[in-house]
């Protein structure tokens, strides 16, 4: 059984105004198989903490840990992190110029897997999620990402979710930019993903809506780069009927 | 379609199509952020149009004033660098050229008086003149017979004094070759190569520089492409301290076709420069240029500018052009410039597309964050962007070196 541990974690950024604190010690601990929804204002830190688990080289670890399964991921390079396991859905996926989306795939895959996969059955199975998420065949042979719209880029990012097929999972806003529709599909590969490989996913979002369709085991209200209230699902029902309003300070912008 | 005024001059813009009933402006230079530049030509403000077959030219190195550096010809090459090429007396003597037996090809030198020098083409620049007048014989290779056919003509001794030459590639009525023209080893040349194609000729003309890290090479392909034939013709410039390719194709009979692909990859203190000219003289012709370049490392240094002039007798003409520069570090510049100069209305489809986009630590992140290692990262995207010319070079040993080569390319920047 995974775990992915965040013990008291305090982030900074470098801006042009000089050193910025972002994360004021965030614990949080993800069983394999759990889902955790992290809600929060806008700038409150959401994106930090899912770069910061990736390994954005922007963001600097000043103390406290991430462990998967007891191993310090903070030491490692970002690719190291997703060999280990983990993957984060980004809120503005990169473009890629130049790489096709097939090529793209495969190297990921072999990269992650360590073997390059069959080539027949892995065919098959780009194709089998990409009919799923109702992504065009066409895809396949273009740049990642390049000229995809907002909601194309996301379909993307779970594609790439369900064939890596990680333990962990950071969906950072997947549900901003899509219409009802999209957020359906998304949101079925996303459950696809938890149904085939078990993985643990922590949800970051702005709104409740992607969370009618992926049920949370745990809520947790992110205010100021720290985890403010914890609790299940009802706490995201109470937080679409009165905001974030109760948790915010005058220091802090909703 | 209407006909235009003589001459249109279409501004570059991005991934334009162009009718020919633009007016005649120039574009403003725009820069943004980190010297990526869409279209960066250095031009200020208005510049009068000339007719690019207007320009001056002569066989004659005395016909030139010095260079300046200042001529649109010179303007983005390091002139300093190779005085004793557009200034300096040259060996024009014959040198070393290896090529393995080819039924129906025949290398050799030929005299000054050959009938077929001059035929394709003559110097608009001192360096091309101060060669043209400067070379003894010229190598000729011959092409005739149906069958395809393909031979390597290497060039590996040329030593690094200044040196001028002059090579003639035929191609006869209806033959069918690949010629590939390998360079390596030192170098400091300027030369003038003529490409003739007679009618129902199918030839393809690949330039390979691979030469010593100091080496300097100017070189001038003038091509005059006879009615239904083909020319495909290949600059790939990965080795050498100044490399400077400009082929000029003249499509010169009707239902004439040529495809100009380049593609180049500078490292750290190399100039890589490629002047493309396509001039549609006759009806129904057809051409594409696809040139692509990465930059890697600090100074590297590449120019293009195409320019495809469709004259008055290219009714029917069917042109495209694009330049592709891929930013892999900090400090390089890459400069591309499309012109398009159109004097009849009655074409088939004219247009033109120049980007010079970075590989950033953005897409690097997100290639690392899907577990493909920093090396492997930048490989992957700069295969990809480069192999698109590779895989359209039609010969598979050749593709296979040329593959080879820009992965040493990686590589060796990787170890610097
Ligand atoms: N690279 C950076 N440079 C400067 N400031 C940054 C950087 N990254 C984050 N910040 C700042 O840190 C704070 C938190 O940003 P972050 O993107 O983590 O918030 P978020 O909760 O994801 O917001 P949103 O809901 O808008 O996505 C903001 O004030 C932001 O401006
Ligand atoms: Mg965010």
């Amino acid at each position: 059984m995974s775990v992915l541990e965040i013990k008291d974690l305090h982030v900074s950024v470098e801006t042009d105004q000089g050193t910025k604190q972002i994360l004021h010690g965030v614990n949080l601990t993800i069983n394999e198989g759990e889902i955790h929804a992290i809600m929060g204002p806008n700038g409150s830190g959401k994106s930090t903490l899912a770069y910061t688990i990736a390994g954005h080289p922007k963001y600097t670890v000043d103390s406290g840990s991430i462990l998967l399964d007891g191993e310090e991921v903070t030491t490692m390079t970002v690719d190291q992190r997703a060999r280990a396991g983990l993957f984060l859905a980004m809120q503005y996926p990169v473009e890629i110029p130049g790489v096709t989306v097939t090529n793209f795939l495969r190297t990921a895959k072999t990269a992650i897997d360590g073997v390059a996969p069959p080539i027949r059955t892995w065919i098959k199975e780009v194709r089998d999620s990409m009919k799923q998420l109702r992504m065009d065949k066409s895809f396949a042979e273009r740049n990642v990402n390049e000229g995809f719209s907002g909601g194309e880029k996301k379909r993307n990012e779970i594609l790439q979710l369900e064939l890596l097929r990680p333990r962990f999972a950071v969906l950072d806003e997947t549900d901003s930019g899509l219409d009802v529709d999209a957020l359906k599909i998304v949101s079925e590969g996303v459950n696809r993903a938890k149904e085939n490989t078990g993985l643990g996913l922590l949800l970051i979002t702005h709104y409740t809506r992607i969370l009618r369709y992926i049920t949370p085991d745990f809520v947790h209200v992110f205010v100021d780069g720290r985890i403010a209230e914890q609790g299940g699902p009802e706490l995201a029902d109470r937080l679409e009927d009165e905001g974030y309003d109760r948790f915010l300070t005058e220091s802090n912008v909703g | 379609m209407s006909v235009a005024p003589t001459p249109t001059h279409v501004p570059p813009t991005q991934e334009s199509a162009v009718t020919p009933t633009v007016p005649t402006t120039e574009a403003m230079p725009t820069e943004d952020q980190h010297g990526i530049k869409e279209h960066s030509d250095g031009r200020f403000g208005f510049v009068p149009v000339q007719t690019r077959s207007d320009r001056f030219k002569s066989v004659n190195v005395t016909d030139f004033a010095p260079v300046t550096g200042r001529e649109a010809v010179w303007k983005f090459s390091p002139v300093a660098k190779f005085t004793d090429l557009t200034a300096g007396v040259l060996d024009g003597s014959t040198y070393q050229v290896e090529s393995a037996p080819t039924a129906d090809i025949t290398v050799g030198w030929v005299d000054r008086d050959d009938s077929r020098i001059g035929s394709a083409g003559a110097p608009e620049e001192r360096a091309a003149a101060n060669a043209w007048t400067s070379f003894d014989q010229a190598l000729a290779i011959t092409v005739s017979g149906e069958e395809a056919k393909e031979i390597t003509v290497t060039r590996a001794d040329l030593g690094s004094a200044p040196r001028g030459a002059h090579t003639i590639i035929e191609a006869k009525p209806f033959s069918r070759a690949v010629v590939i023209l390998e360079n390596i080893g030192d170098a400091r040349l300027t030369e003038n190569v003529e490409i003739v194609l007679g009618e129902s000729a199918n030839l393809t003309v690949v330039t390979l520089q691979e030469w010593n890290d100091g080496a300097v090479h100017l070189a001038n392909h003038f091509a005059s492409v006879g009615r239904d034939a083909r020319l495909k013709h290949i600059v790939v410039s990965l080795g050498g301290s100044i490399v400077r390719v400009n082929p000029s194709v003249r499509l010169a009979g009707p239902g004439s076709d040529t495809e100009l692909l380049g593609l180049y990859f500078a490292d750290a203190g190399q100039h890589l420069e490629q002047q493309v000219y396509v001039n549609h003289d006759a009806p129904n012709s057809r051409s594409r240029v696809t040139y692509k370049g990465a930059l890697q490392g600090k100074g590297a240094r590449t120019v293009w500018i195409g320019d495809v002039l469709i004259g008055r007798k290219a009714a029917g003409t069917d042109s495209y052009e694009q330049n592709r520069n891929l930013v892999l570090t900090e400090g390089t510049r890459a400069d591309s410039i499309p012109n398009l100069e159109i004097e009849t209305g009655d074409i088939k489809g004219a247009g033109h597309a120049s980007a010079t986009g970075r590989f950033d630590d953005e897409q690097l992140f997100y290639l690392q964050s899907r577990g493909i290692t920093e090396e492997e990262a930048r490989r992957l995207v700069v295969r990809g962007f480069l192999s698109e010319i590779v895989q359209h070079i039609g010969s598979k040993p050749l593709e296979d070196r040329l593959q080879a080569a820009i992965e040493a390319e990686l590589r060796g920047t990787e170890e610097k």
